[in-house]
């Protein structure tokens, strides 16, 4: 079967009309579509494994943003999740050293392996957020650091001789942990979710799940979900983003049932059923972290590792990234972006 | 304040999922679609299109290319092609009309490489803009340079080399032998080698299959040892055995397409297709396209500055350079308005110069006419005063005369007589005393006379043609 565009015979016409120096280059006119009735094989489809190979050889980063209360149980929680010691737990304040005047900003990486892929992953913990006395404005180092990593890409992006690869250390997922009280949302988490769900994609989760029952459980989530509806934030997956009908019906689900993700964790094992399980020994009983019934972590796990990894990935570097972006050099009149440094200079030529 | 602590290796305790991660990358990918574009140069009737259809196991449509080109064009097709859930943008673009000129020189070249320049350009563009969708972006870098060289069996011609060499550092060139059933296998060993030794001694870089990955490096190290490949393209298909195989049929035999003993097709699509393309396509856009977009930023007066200082954005630069542009044109700008208003007051100074100077020759004439018009009155005057002397002479004489006539009769004859003088006088006297006065007050339009006086005017030939003038209007 024939298929062929029409020449672009009209676009030479065109320039005769209006005189060029030299002859101007076509441009590619849309494509035409072609029923490939296949004679035989061709190997188009073999581009797949072409780009696994790629990337599995140059390896992957992500970087994860853990914020909350100290005593949520953050850093174990991530050590669940990556199954291995990436976050150093805190031991508490000792009433020698003094709690720290403003939030700070702790990123450890890691490179771990698994299946011939390797991952540089970057654990970043905000210790002290939320536990001063006036925690105002505690989402401002936090805020600051963010951006701070799409500056830093930026610059990167906009040099001459450019690296091959622009190390990417900007925040790909924040999972923000929520005091499992039973009531609804504390201000500081509204405050904190609503400046910063322009930023970066928040994971709201639902710390320590074991202290509520499942009623109670069901209940604070569904308030939880109306505060936030109530209050505009969005939060990961954002409703916009969904790329076709597909993904929406997929991340509906996730956003009006099992969001936000009430996880327990920990990295103790338990012989439970002859097995060897994760979890958590109480007078009561066991509770095994991996078991649905028990907990949502698998669902949480699943959600953000083995399913939307890439995507976080990519709604940061396609969306947020680009935001700052555009914010930045329209911002500046087109100008690039300055670091405290160049800024303090400007000013003092002003 | 945040510390960076050194990335270590660590152990997982059990199966934490993210070894799905490539698959999670490639399906986004499936579902945003490939390109990949593909140059292919070479002279008019060598076989492009037909290895294009046969490569890709499907007839795009051409019409054959005219001999008779005026220029080299080049000519992107577009198409969608499918496979299982792969949806590949394949771009085909022909350099019509290379190698058919007379002059083989440079700007047979020329066309082709602008045409890379500008894709490399577009993407440029598109991600220098504010608001930018790169991942929406259809690329159409050239990612592969299908080079044909004729089948000469001799070596690469002149053009050959200088469009090798012009294109090496913008694209990659995998060069091929085109209807390679025109030579024998001997022939075409020494041709092989010969061609790879001019381009090697002639520092033509052509694309190496990467050796890198364990993976394929065997498989490309040994296709890298065969090339050019020396390549047959048919879409017709021929009975071999029981077998319908695509192939060329000759009175002495047929050539088949896919055997690999006939010819390297088979490498070609094995190399170009299912290999390499990734590769390709990489390369394109962290070798060739940043070599472009370093060369033009520097072309345009950015540089880096050294890690110690400050670094130097490009769009700071970028943005001084334009502000510089702006006021320079603004300059400019307030320098022609200057000068326009500049000649203006000239213009005005000279036109009121001249007005002045012709008011004062309008009154200078004015004075003239006004000298003129005095003198005729005071002749006239004078005249007057003549005549009026004249006449009273004349009526002392006559009273005189009729005084002493009163002793003889002769009276009346003599009245009649001086009436007649009288009028007679009055006759002779051609129209000055009536209507000199008036000629000089009407025609005030009419060009003065040269003379100054009356008797003057009548006797000079062209003040009397003039007064004619004057007559006529006074009539």
């Amino acid at each position: 079967p024939h298929a062929g565009p029409v020449d672009s015979k009209n676009e030479a016409a065109m320039s005769e009309l209006v005189p060029e120096p030299r002859q101007k280059p076509v441009v590619p006119m849309k494509p035409m579509g072609i029923n490939t009735s296949l004679l035989g094989y061709i190997g188009i489809d073999t581009i797949i494994e072409q780009m696994r190979k790629k990337t599995m050889k140059t390896g992957f980063d992500f970087n994860i943003m853990v914020v909350g209360q100290s005593g949520l149980g953050k850093s174990t929680l991530v050590n669940t999740l990556f199954k291995s010691q990436v976050s150093r737990k805190s031991s508490g304040w000792n009433r020698e050293e003094k709690i720290p005047k403003t939030v700070e900003i702790k990123a450890i990486g890691h490179v771990i392996e698994e299946g011939g892929v390797k991952m540089k992953l970057t654990v970043i913990d905000t210790p002290g957020f939320g536990d001063q006395i006036n925690n105002e404005n505690c989402w401002e180092p936090i805020e600051k650091y963010i951006n701070e990593q799409y500056e830093k890409f930026l610059k990167e992006e906009v040099n001459i001789a450019r690296k091959k690869r622009i190390p990417d250390t900007r925040v790909h997922c924040c999972l923000y942990f929520i005091s499992p009280t039973g009531h609804s949302l504390r201000p500081l988490d509204l405050e904190f979710m609503k400046h910063l769900s322009k930023v970066v994609n928040i994971i709201p989760v639902i710390a320590k799940a074991d202290t509520m029952t499942l009623e109670e459980k069901t209940e604070f989530k569904q308030r939880v979900r109306k505060e936030l509806e109530v209050n505009g934030i969005e939060f990961y997956p954002q409703k916009e983003f969904d790329e076709d009908l597909e993904d929406k019906t997929e991340n509906d689900k996730i956003r009006q049932e099992s969001m936000p993700f009430a996880v327990v964790g920990s990295d103790k094992e338990y012989q439970v059923n002859g097995k060897r399980v994760l979890g958590r020994k109480t007078p009561w009983g066991i509770i095994e972290v991996e078991n649905l019934n028990h907990c949502e972590f698998a669902l949480l796990r699943d959600f953000v590792i083995r399913t939307h990894l890439q995507d976080l990935k990519e709604v940061t570097h396609n969306i947020h990234y680009e935001t700052y972006r555009a914010k930045r050099l329209n911002d500046n009149g087109g100008l690039p972006p300055m670091t405290a440094e160049t800024e303090e200079n400007h000013e003092s030529n002003l | 304040p945040w510390q960076n602590e050194e990335k270590r290796n660590l152990s997982l305790g059990g199966h934490v999922g993210f070894d799905s991660l490539p698959d999670q990358l490639v399906s986004k990918s499936v579902t945003q679609g490939f390109s990949f574009n593909i140059l292919c140069v070479g002279e008019t009737g060598i076989g492009k299109s037909t290895l294009m259809n046969t490569l890709f196991n499907t007839t795009f449509e051409t019409e054959e290319a005219s001999h008779y080109e005026s220029a080299v064009r080049l000519r992107p097709r577009t198409y969608d092609l499918q496979e299982s859930n792969v949806h590949l943008k394949l771009t085909i673009v022909d350099a019509v009309g290379f190698g058919d000129q007379i002059n083989k020189d440079e700007r047979q070249v020329l066309p082709i490489v602008e045409y890379i320049d500008t894709q490399f350009e577009n993407y440029l563009q598109e991600e220098l803009k504010i608001r930018r969708s790169l991942f929406n972006y259809h690329d159409t870098r050239i990612h592969v340079c299908l080079y044909f060289i004729t089948p000469t069996g001799h070596s690469l011609k002149s053009l050959d080399l200088v469009t090798m060499k012009k294109l090496d550092s913008k694209v990659n060139i995998i060069p091929i032998i085109a209807k390679a059933d025109t030579i024998s296998k001997s022939e075409l060993h020494k041709f092989k080698i010969k061609i790879m030794s001019e381009l090697v001694s002639n520092g033509v870089q052509i694309y190496q299959f990467p050796t890198d990955d364990e993976a394929v490096a065997e498989i490309n190290s040994v296709m890298n040892a065969h090339l050019p490949f020396a390549v047959v393209g048919s879409t017709e298909e021929v009975k071999v055995g029981n077998k319908l195989v695509r192939a060329r049929q000759y009175p002495w035999g047929v050539v088949q397409v896919e055997n690999e003993s006939h010819c390297d097709f088979v490498k070609l699509r094995e190399m170009l297709i299912r290999v390499n393309m990734e590769d390709l396509r990489e390369q394109t856009h962290t070798r060739h396209y940043e070599l472009y977009r370093r060369c033009k930023l520097e072309e345009m007066g950015f540089k880096d500055t050294d890690p110690d200082s400050q670094p130097f954005s490009l769009q700071e630069t970028y943005e001084t350079k334009r502000k510089e542009f702006l006021g320079e044109l603004q300059r400019k700008e307030e320098e022609m308005r200057q000068m326009f208003v500049n000649k203006v007051k000239e213009t005005e100074a000279e036109l009121k110069e001249k007005e002045r100077e012709l008011h004062e020759k309008f009154e200078h004439l004015k004075r003239i006419h006004q000298e003129e018009k005095r003198k005729v009155e005071e002749k006239r005057r004078e005249l007057e005063e003549e005549m009026n002397a004249f006449n009273r002479r004349k009526v002392a004489v006559e009273t005189l005369q009729s005084q002493s006539l009163q002793a003889t009769s002769q009276q009346p004859l003599k009245r009649d007589k001086d009436k007649k003088n009288r009028s007679v006088i009055t006759a002779n006297q051609p129209g000055v005393c009536l209507s000199s006065s008036k000629v000089m007050i009407t025609k005030t339009n009419v060009e003065p006379l040269n003379c100054t006086s009356w008797w003057q005017a009548i006797q000079c030939c062209s003040c009397l043609v003039k007064s004619a003038t004057w007559r006529e209007g006074f009539l």
